[in-house]
């Protein structure tokens, strides 16, 4: 998400799904809210009820959109010319919010004077390579004026993306930028900003887009008129924006409206990113991500300039902002894997730290696997066969496989295209040894899940799950101590880190389920142990104060009896107070490293009894005495026996609901807040309260916790050569940013331009209208194979536009769905939403069987003709758009053409994110010759005869939602 | 925090245990336990101008109820692939697609010519969840000959499947359509406002699902007074909002499950003015009784003449 980062320093969402009730106006776009998000839709509608405007653009009439007040149809694709329109209406009528934007953003930060833009170089930057089909940010003056200019770091460098350095957001500035408060440089970003925009007319964009220019004017002016002082708006996007060859950009220029608008870090405001998937977030925080570490550090590339732990930090950290701290985050983060094998001495073992030697992101290494040079691959709750980009290439690199692991819920289509695949060749001919493990559903462990808006929300177990259904938690955990075993005698250096890992999360109990049963399944780790780790503890002697608290050694404690003591304290005794339970569980929580030695304390006890867990990342330290698995989620457990995400106490007066869950960082609901406060620290207004500065207790005060430090004042001011957050003034609210300013323009950060450009999409049926000399962006990536042939251009063989969308009975590609009958019944066949122009034109009926062909396969599915789809008036001609859900393929109880056959492999340069929102097609009123998939599972005409379930035992979670009693 | 459900774990169980006396046994002897307090009635209040058409009524609806899938079949109508509210779909949310042509009362073309594209004007997409209307006097009730449907203690209408004969007069007399008979088992099905859930104190499972509060579950007196607030508010919007159902027709009781809705009853498949067949049936025993008395009179009249 650098789109966020290097708008603001955060690559995730700002405000809280709750927050959006606060708004005045709701701009949804790229998102199907209502259908993607149902539960947290609802407040959207609140702030309908309240009187806000909803307003919806989009490509298709989906239900969301008929629940806003308004709605606009614009070509997929499009989005940076729309809101390059309303980015344009507010600069040319002047409507931005003056005090926010000059003191909390970049806009009369001075820029060099060597930057070309776009309206120079007929659609490029200055800077571009062709070449290498990149930007180099150095050699185009993207820098502020007087800073002498640098290049990606290295983290960035080469095919792979920039998902670490997007939340640092980071331009390298050790000096003050230069600014002109009055706007009169012509190299001050604000007279950039005019520059750039100032072919975004409304009429050319309607142009564009295909909508009328008076529907553009119409959402600007509602927006203008529902900000500012009194009043705030919020954006709300989700994949529809992202999944595209400018996603990134498309996000930015979304920043860089709510920034002129004055809309960030206030209530109602923000924008609001709604991820794809359960825990996406977390995904992301604890990374599974190839080229980040847990909390966004960057994963070291193999470089002289990331050899040592030294070149690393100082490569990666910043030298103002709260990024100075990086030594303390990755040293932690070495204590919390190596243990006690992390020394000074050995650089804590960075050393032993994976080094990233080029693109690793899904879909080049789809593409390597297609290409044979994978042998092996585990796929936890991923389908790619059926849900991947191209999904016919992503299974012709499935049967190249020697080997592939897949646990999940179902047999899905990752887990049975070697035997059911239509398209595929027979099985005797495919080579991968498919091993399934079935996997435990949600309600069958327990875990946090962490969702859209950085809450972390504890889930409990409720029942075992059946047969060898296991966690993805087992599985992991299981696979590391094989590992571990099978590496313990090597005396091979490369396998050290696997020796020195630390790999201690067995629990000390036996989990005990809802009903009072003991559960039969043995070998999951403990759940809490591994979020105490990634929350970090302290390693050292216990502070002064802290050592009455601990509770009494116990006689028997001693070296000798280890074993048989702790076989003894795993049990409780009726007597032993909760101090000492409390204390009991802290001992066991940390990890302690298999190749330790037990060392004992003064007390003889054992050492690790004396861990502390720490109450916020402040707490870090870089010289080895703290361990934390994941900086931005330190707070989670603050104290033994009190974790913040499982606790549930609504505070009905106070919105931001903050004992309710934990949000990373440090609780903090809305972030960047400090901007709903004026620069001398009040609020903008009575109604938009949110955080102020108190003059009399001298701190930040509010419903919510500061995104700032506590007791900065307003007035602070940096001295010349301060670092760290010494250097972020008291009316800076963007603390990620070196200059703590929301960024207008990006001097660093996203790697195709500094301001947001309209390009079409690679596949297109127009050209680009507003830049003749560019059509696509200059810096997407492809990958060119007989299984992914590109459109490329305007193509009278692919003359539709296509764009993927979700219905809400459906999950992703259909592993959790399509094998549910009650679902299947809702939405059971694919089908593809036309509008009555183009069925008319290939003399379609509502309900008749059609072929969608693009460059890449061709699928079957039912004509379902509608008003809600429309046909676009695009530069004179007619342009037909279909919608297409991607929720089928060939496993399950409902079965069908897949979407995602028809996708391309394409990547956008910042997050190597595909293109799937759309693509060109032909639609033909024909049926598929060829095989066609059969249902893999039955559908039992009852769904059980097991007893009704009596009311007692089910104990879900009310919540606190008033209606209906 | 207020979860009934977790609290429900701990409550013991209040089933009747107590042997009946030999009395009672005597006259009557088909009793089961004792009849509930009346509770205050209750019920639906749906607001179709929220509903999101998510369709988690239906599916909370058959999990809880355990009704089975009837059937994967593409309608090509909008969204709606349920079709109709049946034994085994007790909950239907329509997808009404108004587009102004349609509005103007001339189907769309078959065929549209291209020169009629331009922006095109939206106007509504309306979703509504059906479901049984519970009619505080219920025809499907009075035409029930073995006493299966019943009216419970929280002024439901209840079909009790035991005793259901499967007759099918209640699928005749509902106005509405809301009763069919189960292919599995032969009995009429409907829904029964969660009369389990109710018992615990919790909430019927749709309304429970529901993410934005279109569907409402309470006592009818409340959720009245609330719909008819939310009407108010809706109308001095400029919204054309009423309640269908919440007051008596001359020919038609009011239903405790009732809907407001911003256009016409027959857009959602609902009827204009809803009939009871009991008011025709009324005429009929009249006239019934009427030609038996005249026949008697008749009769006796010719016995006497004849006689004398």
């Amino acid at each position: 998400m650098p789109g966020l980062g290097a708008s603001f320093g955060r690559g995730a969402a700002t405000n809280f799904q709750q927050d959006l009730a606060n708004s005045d106006c709701i701009l949804i776009m790229g998102s199907n809210m209502a259908e993607a998000h149902p539960v947290g839709f609802r407040w959207p509608m609140k702030a309908k009820e309240k009187g806000a405007t909803l307003i919806h653009i989009d490509p298709r009439f989906s239900r969301t959109s008929a629940l806003c007040d308004l709605f606009v149809g614009i070509r997929a694709g499009s989005d940076i010319a729309f809101l390059g329109a309303l980015v344009h209406y507010v600069l040319s009528h002047d409507k931005w919010f003056k005090e926010y934007v000059l003191a909390y953003t970049n806009a009369a930060t001075i820029i060099q004077p060597g930057f070309r833009d776009t309206e120079d170089l007929g659609g490029l930057f200055s800077g571009y390579h062709p070449e290498s089909i990149s930007y180099s940010p150095k050699d185009g003056h993207w820098s502020y004026e007087g800073h002498d200019g640098e290049d990606q770091k290295k983290s960035e460098e080469g095919q792979h993306g920039t998902h670490g350095d997007s939340h640092q957001g980071g331009a390298n500035q050790t000096h003050k930028p230069q600014r002109d408060p009055s706007l009169q440089h012509p190299h001050c970003v604000m007279n950039i900003l005019r520059r750039h925009f100032a072919r975004y007319t409304p009429e050319a964009a309607a142009r564009v887009c295909g909508c009328s220019p008076r529907d553009i004017v119409r959402i600007a002016e509602l927006l203008c008129s529902n900000s500012g002082r009194e009043r705030t708006s919020a954006i709300v996007y989700a994949v529809g924006w992202t999944q595209h060859t400018t996603g990134v950009q498309i996000i930015r220029a979304a920043g860089i409206l709510q920034l002129l608008l004055g809309n960030m870090g206030r209530p109602g405001g923000g924008i609001m990113a709604m991820r794809g998937h359960s825990s996406i977030q977390g995904s992301t925080d604890v990374s599974t991500l190839y080229d980040l570490l847990p909390g966004y550090l960057a994963q070291p590339v193999a470089s002289a300039d990331h050899e040592s732990l030294d070149d690393y930090v100082k490569k990666e950290g910043l030298p103002t902002g709260y990024w100075v701290n990086y030594r303390k985050f990755i040293v932690s983060l070495l204590k919390a894997y190596y243990g006690d094998a992390a020394t000074a001495q050995n650089e804590f073992g960075f050393g032993w730290l994976p080094r990233v030697d080029g693109d690793h992101s899904h879909l080049p290494t789809f593409d390597r696997m297609a290409r044979g040079e994978m042998t092996g691959y585990i796929l936890l709750g991923q389908n790619p066969a059926g849900g991947g980009m191209n999904a016919g290439l992503q299974r012709a690199g499935l049967r190249s496989l020697d080997w592939l692991v897949v646990a999940d819920w179902f047999e899905t289509e990752s887990a049975v295209f070697w035997k059911d695949d239509p398209t595929g060749p027979p099985s005797s001919d495919i080579k991968t040894e498919v091993f399934f493990f079935p996997a435990a559903n949600s309600s069958e462990k327990e875990g946090t899940l962490t969702n859209t808006q950085r809450l972390l929300q504890w889930h409990s177990k409720a029942l075992d799950p059946p047969g060898d259904c296991r966690s993805d938690a087992w599985f992991v955990y299981q696979l590391g101590k094989r590992l571990k075993d099978l590496y313990a005698g090597s005396t091979d250096p490369r396998d050290a880190p696997i020796q020195a890992l630390t790999w201690d999360y067995d629990p000390e109990h036996p989990a005990i389920l809802p009903d009072g049963r003991v559960s039969r399944i043995t070998g999951e780790p403990d759940i809490e142990k591994i979020l105490q780790e990634l929350n970090g503890y302290h390693l050292g002697p216990p502070l002064p104060h802290e050592e009455n608290a601990s509770p009494p050694p116990l006689p028997q404690d001693l070296l000798g009896e280890r074993s048989e003591s702790k076989s003894r304290r795993a049990t409780s005794t009726p007597g032993e107070g909760a101090r000492e339970r409390q204390a009991r569980r802290m001992a066991h929580a940390a990890p302690s490293p298999a190749a330790a030695s037990p060392s004992l304390d003064a007390d003889g006890g054992p050492a690790d009894r004396t861990r502390r867990l720490l109450r916020g990342f402040s707490e870090l330290e870089d010289d080895g005495t703290t361990a934390c698995g994941c900086w931005v989620y330190s707070g989670v457990f603050p104290e033994v026996g009190r974790n913040r995400a499982k606790e549930r106490t609504r505070t009905p007066s106070n919105p931001a609901e903050p004992a309710w869950g934990f949000a990373w960082p440090h609780n903090r609901r809305l972030m960047y807040n400090r901007a709903s406060a004026d620069p001398n620290g009040k609020p903008w207004s009575e109604r938009k309260k949110y955080i102020w500065w108190d003059a009399e207790q001298k701190k930040w005060v509010g419903d919510d916790e500061p995104d700032f430090e506590p007791t900065k004042p307003p007035d602070y001011r940096p001295p010349e050569d301060a670092l760290g957050m010494a250097a972020i003034a008291g009316n800076q609210p963007f603390i990620m940013k070196t200059d703590g300013l929301g960024w207008l323009f990006a001097p660093k950060g996203v790697k195709d331009g500094p301001l947001p450009t309209h390009y079409e999409p690679l596949e297109s049926p127009v050209e680009n209208l507003l830049y003749p000399e560019q059509s696509a962006s200059p810096t997407v990536r492809t990958f060119t194979s007989d299984k992914n042939r590109l459109a490329h251009a305007t193509s009278a063989e692919f003359p539709v536009v296509a764009c993927t969308f979700r219905l809400t009975e459906h999950y992703l590609s259909g592993p959790m769905s399509r094998f549910n009958s009650w679902l299947n019944e809702l939405q059971p066949e694919m089908f593809v939403e036309m509008s009555p122009e183009l069925a008319a034109e290939r003399g379609i009926g509502n309900g008749d069987w059609v072929t969608v062909r693009s460059a890449r396969g061709s699928i079957e599915c039912r004509a379902l003709v509608t008003r809600r789809a429309q046909s676009l008036q695009i530069d004179g001609r007619l342009v037909h758009q279909v919608g297409l859900p991607f929720h089928w393929a060939f496993a399950g109880e409902t079965v069908g053409g897949n979407a995602n056959d028809l996708t391309a492999l394409v990547a956008e340069p910042n997050v190597s994110m595909h293109e799937g929102k759309v693509f060109a097609c032909q639609v033909e009123k024909s049926r598929w010759h060829g095989p066609r998939p059969g249902a893999t599972k039955q559908a039992k005409p009852w769904p059980q005869k097991d007893p009704v379930p009596e009311t007692p035992a089910s104990a879900q979670p009310e919540g606190g939602f008033a209606h209906g009693g | 925090m207020a979860v009934r459900e977790l609290e429900l774990g701990s409550v013991p169980s209040q089933r009747e245990v107590k042997p009946r006396r030999f009395w009672s046994r005597l006259f009557e002897p088909f009793r089961r336990g004792r009849q509930p307090k009346p509770q205050p009635p209750t019920g639906f209040y749906t607001d179709t101008t929220v509903c999101i058409g998510c369709k988690a009524c239906e599916v909370a609806c058959k999990q809880w109820n355990q009704l089975p899938a009837d059937g994967f079949e593409f309608t090509g109508n909008s969204y709606d692939n349920t079709g109709k509210l049946s034994a085994e779909s007790w909950r239907h949310v329509k997808f009404i697609e108004q587009f102004t042509r349609e509005i103007e009362g001339s189907p769309p073309a078959p065929r549209i010519s291209l020169d009629v594209v331009s922006p095109p004007d939206w106007s509504r997409w309306l979703m509504m969840s059906d479901v049984c209307k519970h009619c505080a006097a219920a025809p499907c009730q009075q035409a029930c000959p073995t006493g299966a449907i019943i009216t419970n203690e929280f002024a439901n209408v209840y079909i009790q499947p035991d005793i259901c004969n499967g007759c099918a007069y209640c699928i005749a007399a509902c106005p509405f359509g809301v009763i069919t008979r189960s292919h599995f088992d032969g009995h009429a099905h409907k829904c029964t406002l969660c009369y389990d859930r109710q018992k615990d104190g919790l909430v019927p499972a749709c309304a429970k699902a529901c993410p934005t509060a279109s569907i409402q579950f309470g006592t009818v007196e409340e959720l009245r007074t609330r719909a008819r607030q939310r009407v108010e508010k809706l109308q001095a919007s400029g919204v054309q909002a009423y309640l269908y159902g919440d007051t008596p027709t001359e020919t038609y009781s009011e239903m405790n499950s009732f809907y407001l809705l911003v256009d016409k009853p027959e857009v959602y498949g609902l009827p204009e003015s809803p009939f009871n067949p009991w008011l025709h049936l009324r005429g009929d025993y009249l006239r019934t009784a009427i030609a038996a008395l005249a026949g008697l009179a008749l009769f006796t009249i010719a016995i006497v003449f004849k006689g004398g």
